[in-house]
């Protein structure tokens, strides 16, 4: 359930996201020992302020080709590209087709380099190339 | 961890709608960004509530508390959230208080059984009082 504004309209909540879960979350830390009431609504309001900036974010610095609709490769590029997103790099890898990623490792391979660090090493080539761990499907 | 991966997702139907309000109207989301941007929340509250406990540890707390919170905002660099939550704590906190003295006056106007089961309510700790302001949302509409 969540938290309203009471005696409010239908729609005029204070934040929609469910309390009790996000509890959830923030408990499956397991350095967390209790969470007092007000942390927990900050965090969960904090979290609807993140969604939207994400998204909003993601699509106004999009570089993807359709003006109306908001990809997954517009997000996994503010990922990749902003410092305040950079947490979810992981999360959110970047695709590329197989036949490209095939063609990269022939490369590395001919450069004598050996292919097993695609993230740590710093090579200029690679960067607008840059992988995650999926391969586009 | 012991909860399944399911647990530790939020809602999609409320993520959609929060992103829906973000963007500009007729604008469609794929549901692999819908789903990407629902990861990428739950990691947001992981990376928050480690960043706020850090705090809370430095001034030797057990207890998370908004002030935590709002310094783990700054430490992040999404300082563009501390004024609009401090902000939305006050109205909550009013709310929440608002709340309170709504059941202490239950409690003067109605007949001992029900005074029994707020007295229990008011005797638990905060986590059960938390899911049962939630529910006396609806024991407020039925009164």
């Amino acid at each position: 359930m969540a938290a309203r504004l009471s005696g409010g309209g239908g729609e005029n909540r204070l934040v929609s996201l469910p309390l009790s879960r996000i509890r959830v979350i923030m408990k499956s830390s397991p350095e967390v020992s209790s969470i007092n009431q007000d942390a927990l609504f900050l965090t969960a309001k904090a979290t609807e302020l993140f969604v939207q900036y994400l998204a909003s974010y993601s699509y106004k610095h999009g570089r993807g080709k359709e003006k109306n609709a908001l990809t997954y490769s517009d997000l996994s590029h503010t990922a990749e590209e902003c410092e305040t997103f950079q947490f979810l790099a992981d999360i959110l890898p970047k695709k590329i087709l197989a036949s490209k990623y095939l063609k990269m490792l022939e490369k590395e391979k001919r450069d004598g380099e050996v292919g097993e660090g695609e993230e740590e090493e710093e090579e200029e080539d690679d960067e607008d190339e840059a992988v995650g761990e999926d391969v586009g499907s | 961890m012991a909860e399944r991966p399911e647990d530790l997702n939020l809602p999609n139907a409320v993520i959609t709608r929060i992103i829906k309000e973000a963007l500009p109207d007729g604008v469609n989301i794929s549901k692999e960004a819908r789903s990407a941007i629902s990861r990428a929340a739950s990691v947001f509250v992981l990376y928050a509530t480690s960043c706020a406990n850090n705090f809370a540890m430095k001034g030797k707390r057990k207890t998370l508390n908004a002030g935590d919170v709002l310094s783990a905002m700054e430490e992040m660099e999404f300082q563009r959230f501390v004024g609009p939550l401090k902000e939305s704590l006050e109205v909550y906190r009013r709310e929440q208080k608002g709340k309170k003295e709504a059941r202490k006056d239950k409690d003067k106007k109605t007949d001992s059984e029900e005074q029994d089961k707020s007295r229990e309510e008011e005797n638990d700790d905060d986590d059960e009082r938390m899911e049962e302001e939630e529910q006396n949302e609806e024991e407020e509409v039925d009164n």
